[in-house]
């Protein structure tokens, strides 16, 4: 167990083990998402009261719960990295910030698409958009303040700490619906008893929500690759992965 | 398949202009999340190993100078 940890926080053991897990995430995320789309966009049936403009909900839907869940994950990220000054932890965080940003800013536009020929209106200042608003603003602000920093363990620790503040939203995102009048609908798919959604076309957006966290998974372990190779520029490791690469 | 002709599945009852500009909004920003890291690596990859080379004395290409 311990020794799982100790390896964790090595460098080229955990490039190495990324690069492993890519192999076969990719191919199966690229699937995944294939599948979902052509079964979401042609193969279900419209919905009976907002017709064909619901297809949008096998994209906004788990785009918005994936730039949620990839918050918790930045979050608890910037947490162990401000404690226990995990190297690899400050550089998950980071690796988190913009995939996290493109996500949300993938269901705020395709909330305003969708909300234009059911609402009326591309935008409304509503408790759950604009909390998704902060949202953006909250993952782009952490690439943009550690980009701010000439010092970067400094910007590092900068950068946790506004995450954790961050976490404050999270729960006001989930909860808005609920708490404020929002023209926003509430969750249609529930943990505990039955959802409100028939099950041909919950099955493809359950595909599309697994396609989704494969996704942020990719993108996460790739940047984090990335980002240790930067990192680690002076190690004989990465001067040998570069020659090797060259050859 | 739902649609029975390929211009009922692009007009998708008027709300195809929305439907489909939200899917390739969504494809791009995904496609460029995927490709983005790639790129990165490619790029610190072949500058050290361009470093390297120059260090030894060695030719370097165009691509590695940058």
């Amino acid at each position: 167990m311990w020794s799982f940890f100790h390896k964790l926080g090595s460098p080229p053991w955990l490039y190495r083990i990324a690069g492993s897990i890519l192999r076969w995430l990719l191919p199966i995320t690229l699937l995944m998402l294939c599948v979902g789309l052509v079964w979401g966009l042609l193969f279900t049936a419209p919905d009976f009261r907002q017709g064909n403009s619901y297809r949008i909900i096998y994209i906004h839907v788990p785009a918005a719960v994936v730039a949620l869940a990839g918050y918790y994950v930045m979050a608890i990220a910037g947490g162990v990295s401000l404690i226990w000054k995990m190297k690899m932890a400050d550089v998950a965080m980071r690796a988190c910030a913009p995939v996290g940003a493109a996500l949300t800013f993938i269901a705020l536009v395709t909330g305003a698409i969708w909300g234009k020929p059911t609402w009326g209106t591309w935008w409304v200042w509503d408790a759950r958009i604009t909390s998704m608003l902060i949202l953006l603003f909250l993952y782009l602000g952490v690439v943009a303040l550690y980009e701010a920093y000439d010092n970067k363990e400094a910007a590092s620790k900068a950068c946790a700490v506004l995450t954790l503040v961050g976490t404050v939203n999270i729960p006001i995102i989930y909860k808005s619906v609920d708490w404020w009048y929002s023209l926003h609908q509430p969750a249609s798919i529930k943990f505990t008893g039955e959802s409100s959604i028939d099950p041909s076309m919950l099955y493809p957006l359950l595909l599309m929500i697994a396609a989704f966290y494969a996704l942020f998974t990719c993108c996460l372990l790739m940047n984090m690759r990335a980002d240790i190779l930067q990192r680690e520029a002076r190690t004989n490791w990465v001067r040998k992965l570069a020659l090797e690469y060259r050859a | 398949m739902y649609f029975e002709t390929l211009e009922a599945a692009i007009a998708m009852d008027g709300h195809g202009g929305f439907v489909w500009s939200a899917y390739g909004i969504c494809l791009l920003v995904l496609f460029f999340i995927l490709l983005a890291p790639r790129r990165r690596q490619k790029k610190i990859l072949l500058r050290l190993a361009g470093e390297q080379k120059r260090q030894q004395g060695g030719p370097i290409t165009l691509e590695e100078g940058k």
